[in-house]
């Protein structure tokens, strides 16, 4: 992130880059000898693959994301969960981590409850989801608000540096969801509180350099506490970039 | 009658031929959109908001092959000196399906099954070519929205002026009456140089139609540079803030 390869913004149909041995990467396309963006983005060039990194837009599902959503209704087989996507997502019966019975689906999530869950296949019908790993399920206490999914490697950080300063100063468990969804659950409302406040800032100020050492700063600026925190579970952490 | 050579013609506000009105753009007005825009032509004042791509509903207008494009054109009531009724009336959607038409040849929509963009272009100021501002607008708020795009769409109004050829129509020129009066030509066309979007009203010869698109063809080029540095921009000022 730091070398040589710079990032700069590109508008549709912009030429990125010229010469014969560039391979068109994610929103690019080659046009003779030129790479030509197809989106609206950050390009760049790794290896000789050029492609181009969203900054807006709507969450575009990837399989094996992490990703929190409400249930919205219940079928004889399943729930349908809305992710915040176009196509309803669908979590089956048999991705459940034990067994349920037909007519207690209710048992496991109701209509209007939140949950944890994970892409496990994208196909032409809609979206497949799974409960079956460790962290994923029906969220009982905490909060839950929305941020531009865009934005969420950036409240992870570099391998979860960001996320894990945001645990020690504020003592709560958080979980990203890949859709923009965060979930955070403390002791006191207040810790709960604060953490949001820090994941707030972060997403306006997305797009400084050295922002981990930012956040530091604010947190000391409001009277944060770092305290050892070992509670806490890595999950919905994969950086997709 | 006096007639005018071209060399002496005058335009109301003292503008040279090829030039036109003072414009100005802006990407991300909108925080609560996926994507927006605002394209200010003189007194003329587009904004833009772009949403999706959602569900397309109802669900029999879903297009299984590829995505829908809906434009939605409105000029607000307050946007002219006498007040306008509010709500839907023929120019209008004649407005908004045009609007569609000039924009939908660069979309890739073929990504976007059963799904539909919606692009909102309200004009708040009105002073002539409204169509324009808001194709142009609406292009900017497409690319800011992530929508996967082949290239820019810039769009102007040509005129003729009794026999003279004029670029940016003002109000107070669309209503010019002296010698063959007015005609009005709104044209649209991408940054490589194809024509998505052509309109005529009025009459004109073949020879100095083409004089015309030639004119729009520069004019256009003008406009892309901004609508290329709004969209720049807009990452730049997040990173002050």
């Amino acid at each position: 992130m730091t070398e040589e390869h710079k990032r700069t913004v590109v508008i549709p149909g912009e030429t990125i880059i010229e010469g014969d041995n560039y391979l068109p990467g994610d929103g690019t396309e080659k046009q003779g000898k030129r790479i030509v963006a197809l989106r609206y983005g950050l390009a760049e060039e790794m290896n000789k693959l050029v492609k181009v990194i969203p900054l807006s837009g709507v969450y575009q599902p990837r399989r094996g994301n992490i990703v929190i959503g409400k249930c919205n209704l219940i079928t004889f087989n399943g729930w349908v969960i809305d992710i915040g996507t176009a196509e309803n997502a669908f979590l089956p019966i048999m991705e459940t981590p034990r067994f349920v019975s037909k007519d207690r689906l209710d048992e496991v999530m109701k209509i209007g409850d939140i949950a944890v869950v994970q892409i496990f296949a994208i196909n032409g019908r809609g979206i497949d989801l799974t409960i079956k790993s460790k962290g994923l399920g029906r969220i009982d206490e905490g909060i839950v608000f929305k941020i531009n999914s865009n934005k969420v490697p950036r409240v992870i950080g570099k391998e979860g540096s960001m996320i894990k300063i945001i645990r020690e100063y504020t003592n709560c468990n958080i979980t990203v969801g890949q859709n923009g969804f965060i979930w955070i659950k403390g002791d006191k409302i207040e810790d709960e509180l604060f953490a949001k406040r820090a994941i707030l800032f972060i997403t306006e100020k997305s797009f400084m350099d050295g922002l981990t050492d930012k956040v530091e700063e604010w947190f000391k600026k409001n009277g944060g506490v770092k305290k050892e925190n070992k509670r806490y579970e890595d999950r919905g952490e994969e950086n997709d970039n | 009658m006096t007639t005018k050579k071209s060399e002496k013609f005058e335009r109301p506000d003292g503008r040279k031929v090829d030039e036109l009105r003072e414009f100005e753009a802006k990407v991300g007005i909108i925080p609560n959109a996926d994507g927006s825009a605002m394209y200010k032509s003189g007194d003329t004042i587009a904004i833009a908001a772009v949403y999706g791509p959602k569900k397309m509903h109802p669900q029999h207008s879903q297009n299984p092959e590829k995505g829908t494009l809906r434009c939605t054109y409105n000029m607000n009531s307050f946007s002219v000196s006498e007040r306008i009724r509010p709500g839907p009336s023929r120019r209008s959607t004649e407005i908004s399906k045009i609007t569609e038409w000039a924009l939908e040849p660069v979309l890739m929509l073929d990504k976007f099954p059963n799904m539909v963009v919606d692009v909102h272009v309200n004009i708040i100021q009105a002073d002539a070519g409204t169509r324009c501002a808001g194709i142009n607008a609406a292009a900017m708020a497409l690319a800011h929205a992530g929508i996967p795009m082949k290239d820019m769409v810039s769009s102007v109004s040509v005129g003729k002026l009794d026999k003279t050829i004029v670029v940016d129509l003002s109000k107070e020129e669309e209503d010019y009456e002296e010698g063959e009066g007015p005609t009005d030509i709104p044209i649209s066309m991408t940054h490589s140089g194809n024509i998505t979007h052509f309109q005529l009203d009025g009459k004109i010869e073949p020879k100095q139609l083409m004089e015309a698109i030639e004119l729009a063809r520069k004019s256009c080029e003008k406009i892309y540079e901004v609508q290329k540095k709004a969209l720049k921009d807009s990452i730049n000022m997040e990173e002050d803030a």
